[in-house]
């Protein structure tokens, strides 16, 4: 695959992210505030939401997990990671923890529960898009390419 | 001079006098790493704190007995501070009263953003002299809007945005 090739397919790629859902308007925000002063600005954001997500994930098992459930704990960490999926454009994290926040409030251990098995799933698939997404974006830039600037 | 940095506060080390400079205030790293970056890019320095109590200190109410001189930051000015509402401690509007209480800073506008659309949370803010509100992502736009406020606001009371006695 030449480096045209290449960089089609990001934009294909890309904009296939867009379509699913599985990233919003925001993660295009990102992509603007990088430049060449800044030029690793959306994978220095996007691991650190990696990072973070993974933390929330594993507090929220566990504190899902207790004989007495604190909701209010729950609810801060549904918090945190609403916001951030919102800060990198992870729509559907983002809306999964919208439906997770809801049964945290009525205090539903069994809706919180299916929330969270979404909101994993949602998060992973993205993870793993964005993976691929910068894996491509490497590639190119190996190639002498350069990424294309979204609209 | 050298400042040393804390984990929790970037400092910075020198502010000329017609650049513009934003406290910004937030528990969430990557919340703080993208208001840096927007408010950069439109050509402000920028300070950022993780918490309240830091922000506090910077602007010299920390009132902390163990009171590190090298942050004080005397003779630098603060053109806008913008927080975000909820942090654990104490949140944006608990910064934002403290703020407005205190005769040496008051003058400083604040911003206060928050993820959720709540009008008496709004209301609330702004009636405690919050100089806007602005809905959570931050965008280019809104840095924009507020870098023309800063601008109106540096030309007619300058000599109250600055720290230190």
């Amino acid at each position: 695959m030449d480096v045209n090739q290449m960089e089609r397919r990001l934009v294909d790629y890309t904009a296939s992210l867009f379509r699913e859902g599985l990233l919003d308007d925001q993660f295009t925000q990102l992509q603007q505030l990088q430049d060449e002063s800044n030029p690793d600005f959306v994978v220095e954001v996007v691991s650190v939401f990696f990072e973070d997500s993974e933390r929330l994930l594993n507090d929220l098992g566990r504190t899902l997990d207790q004989q007495i459930v604190d909701f209010k704990k729950v609810h801060d960490h549904v918090h945190q990671l609403k916001g951030s999926s919102s800060s990198i454009g992870a729509q559907r994290v983002k809306n999964g923890c919208i439906a997770f926040r809801n049964f945290c409030e009525e205090h539903n251990i069994e809706g919180c529960l299916k929330c969270l098995q979404q909101v994993k799933q949602e998060y992973f698939l993205v993870k793993n898009k964005l993976e691929s997404l910068f894996r491509l974006e490497q590639q190119i830039l190996a190639a002498g390419g350069s990424i294309p600037m979204m609209e | 001079m050298a400042i040393t940095s804390s984990s929790a506060i970037d400092m910075v080390e020198y502010c000329g006098e017609d650049e513009l400079h934003v406290l910004a205030v937030d528990d969430s790293l990557i919340d703080r790493k993208l208001m840096e970056t927007l408010l950069k890019k439109s050509a402000i320095k920028v300070t950022t704190a993780e918490n309240g109590q830091r922000a506090l200190e910077y602007l010299g109410l920390g009132g902390c007995e163990n009171h590190d001189p090298a942050l004080t930051s005397s003779g630098v000015k603060v053109n806008l501070i913008i927080t975000d509402y909820s942090m654990p401690g104490m949140t944006g509007y608990e910064l934002l009263k403290k703020i407005k209480e205190s005769s040496t800073v008051k003058e400083i506008p604040v911003v206060i953003v928050s993820s959720e659309n709540i009008p008496t949370r709004i209301n609330q803010c702004l009636e405690e002299g919050a100089q806007e509100f602005i809905l959570k992502p931050l965008q280019q736009s809104d840095v924009k809007n507020l870098r023309c406020q800063m601008m109106k606001i540096n030309k007619s009371c300058s000599g109250r945005l600055y720290l230190g006695r």
